[in-house]
């Protein structure tokens, strides 16, 4: 699974901007498929036919990352952005970005601010594309970057960025992989514009009109330095959502991961996550409701260029889907 | 002119009536349905040239920002609350009309011959406001402006050579642009065109309006930000009056469709029409509410540049103005269902 996830996660897919990420996933899924369709937002929806007596599930994982858009070329052909989803100024200076036309940019700080010693704020950063003016700057307002750095493998971590949320999608990869048979009629979702809102969820979900939904996605984890604390740590296992703050997990879709978890042998742990959500909160509140769950991939530094999970967690987090999808 | 009587007509979000009867008239005759739904949204139809199917909505709402009256208080002053975002410090001096009857209203205000030394200095708060009627007890005021009663800005339209000034160009110049494309052409499909309502409290009508009529795309038309006075800074305007309409990339609360963005601009380069893209990454239009309706809505939001909108009065430049309806008229002329791929 380690080479299907670099490709993916070094893929670009800025929110708004998937087709690159939704072609890397296109030629790894229709092979596997019964039927791959693209909504009118941009959702790849992919649907693998049951024996008939099982119910409608979609499972969603969302291909977009956070990123950068260009606002503003100054005269010297410096670039102002905004940011596309939850980009933390912190990590932003000194941080590499790649738009889809493969210009590289440097994203550095104004040095006379009024508040150096302070985080800075977005409109005091910039970007940095090697240009000198305004007319030979190659990026221009309303393009869109990714932030790089190289996947990296240290023991059973991996360490790349926009692992929120490819490696959710490797999950229900390498799910529709192995799933040789199930009762049910199962839809992966591979869904636009997670980070801006939950939109392609909305919108897929509707489409779909499933039975049960779950997302997978990633979470934060209380193991790191002073961090706040969070019952949840890296190579425990997936995590299954309890609650976060966009929805509460229906009781019987978390009743079912936690059984299948231990009808397995499959390490989980449980979920509450206090800050952020899922698409399963969008899928939750489509037409009539949905009864939605997560299974949560433990990962570390959410939303820096360096996002860290363990191995070991994204296999059982398969197992687990698995498991839920193969009984009745 | 439309922009005038629109202009000057009272809508507040909720209380769009004035502006949805003069909407009414100004499209009857040029549409082959037309209903207003259970909010209050126009929802109209002008029937395509062809039967391919394809359901275009055209969306621009009708509701302004203002005040309601919450309370009253001392000798017959009202106390206000704003309905949609209206900057506080624009509202003292500011001339009103009240209600249903257009009372002349002003925002109560300690005379600068009274005031402590440093009160110049501070923005009373909303809370600290009062409007004033003239009413001379509670009992009248309350009888003339009771609790729920909305407040406007008077601002009269002015015409220029080259500008006009009026209130609420945010949107019912939106509105007027679509008037004109209604009162227009037939196109090869179905034109749905949406006057909306509740745009300034939150995208509610668009919500509906979407739900309604199942679109497989839509434009937003709106009246925007225009923030090009000087700065000390190199850095971005929102958008330019006198550069052409102002097309959306990215606001926070949706992003545009890439193969709508590119009609927009390949129609205004072909035909010479100026344009110019919003700063990513500000404000909201309806197209965030219709964009997520059903399995989704490419779509795309087209403004007037408009200085000073959401207050007493904005500016906007006719050239923009007749820039706009010609590109949006040009641009869905060219529309075809190839258009909307999500992977261009």
């Amino acid at each position: 699974m380690r080479e299907l996830i670099r490709k993916l996660v070094e893929t670009y897919g800025p929110s708004g901007a998937e087709e690159k990420i939704r072609a890397a996933i296109r030629a790894e899924v229709t092979s596997l498929a019964d039927e791959v369709r693209v909504d009118p937002l941009g959702s790849l929806i992919v649907r693998k036919q049951g024996s008939g007596e099982g119910k409608r599930i979609a499972v969603a994982a969302h291909m977009d990352e956070i990123g950068i858009m260009v606002t503003y070329v100054d005269e010297k052909g410096f670039a102002r952005f905004t940011r596309i989803g939850g980009v933390l100024p912190l990590t932003c200076v000194g941080a590499r970005v790649l738009f889809a036309s493969g210009v590289t940019g440097v994203i550095s700080v104004e040095n006379k601010r009024d508040d150096p010693g302070k985080v800075p704020r977005f409109e005091q950063l910039y970007i940095d594309v090697g240009a000198s003016s305004r007319d030979d700057c190659p990026v221009r307002v309303g393009d869109a970057a990714v932030f790089i750095q190289p996947f990296a493998v240290q023991g059973t971590r991996l360490i790349a960025k926009a692992m929120d949320d490819r490696i959710g999608c490797a999950v229900l990869i390498e799910t529709l992989r192995r799933l040789k048979h199930t009762p049910h009629d199962v839809h992966f979702v591979f869904s636009v514009q997670e980070e801006v809102g939950l939109r392609g969820a909305y919108t897929s979900a509707y489409g779909i009109e499933p039975d049960m939904a779950l997302a997978v996605d990633v979470t934060r984890t209380g193991d790191t330095p002073e961090c706040y604390p969070m019952a949840v740590e890296l190579g425990k296992g997936p995590a299954i959502k309890v609650q976060d703050t966009g929805m509460i997990s229906h009781p019987v879709v978390r009743e079912l991961l936690v059984q299948r978890a231990e009808a397995g042998h499959i390490p989980y742990q449980l979920e509450v996550l206090e800050g952020g959500s899922t698409d399963a909160a969008a899928m939750q509140l489509t037409r009539a409701g949905v009864p939605a769950g997560c299974i949560s991939i433990p990962c570390r530094y959410v939303h820096s260029p360096s996002e860290m999970v363990d191995e070991r967690d994204v296999e059982n987090g398969v197992r687990l889907l698995l498991e839920v999808l193969q009984a009745n | 002119m439309m922009l005038k009587e629109l202009s000057e007509a009272t809508g507040v979000s909720g209380d769009e009536e004035n502006v949805r009867s003069i909407l009414l008239r100004a499209i009857r005759e040029h549409v082959d349905e037309v209903r207003v739904d259970a909010l209050g949204n126009i929802l109209a139809l002008k029937r395509g040239t062809t039967q391919n199917g394809l359901r275009v909505m055209l969306a621009a709402h009708m509701d302004e920002v203002g005040l309601m009256v919450v309370g009253h208080d001392g000798d017959g002053f009202l106390r206000v609350r704003t309905v949609g975002g209206v900057d506080p410090r624009l509202l003292p001096g500011a001339a009103l009309e009240v209600g249903p009857d257009h009372l002349p209203g002003v925002i109560g205000i300690k005379p600068i011959h009274l005031l402590k030394s440093g009160e110049e200095q501070q923005v009373p708060s909303i809370e600290d406001l009062v409007v004033d009627i003239g009413a001379t007890s509670k009992d009248e005021a309350t009888k003339l402006a009771p609790p729920g009663t909305y407040i406007t800005f008077a601002t009269r339209f002015r015409e220029g050579s080259i500008t006009v000034s009026g209130k609420a160009f945010d949107d019912r110049a939106g509105c007027a642009v679509l008037v004109e494309i209604v009162r227009g052409e037939r196109f090869p499909f179905d034109l749905h065109a949406a006057f909306t309502v509740q745009e300034e409290v939150g995208l509610r009508g668009a919500r509906v309006a979407a739900y309604a009529i199942a679109p497989n795309c839509a434009f937003v038309l709106e009246g925007t930000v225009a923030d090009d006075l000087p700065k000390d800074k190199d850095s971005s305007p929102t958008t330019r009056l006198g550069h052409g309409p102002a097309i959306t990339l990215m606001d926070n609360t949706f992003i545009a469709h890439r193969g709508l963005v590119r009609l927009l601009t390949d129609t205004a380069e072909a035909l010479g029409i100026p344009y110019q893209f919003k700063q990513p990454g500000i404000g909201g239009t309806d197209a965030g509410a219709i964009h997520t309706s059903r399995e989704g809505v490419p779509s795309a939001t087209v403004a007037v540049p408009c200085r000073y909108i959401h207050s007493p009065v904005s500016l906007l430049n006719l050239d923009d103005f007749n820039n706009t309806i010609t590109l949006m008229r040009e641009a869905l002329a060219r529309l075809t269902s190839s258009t909307l791929r999500s992977d261009l």
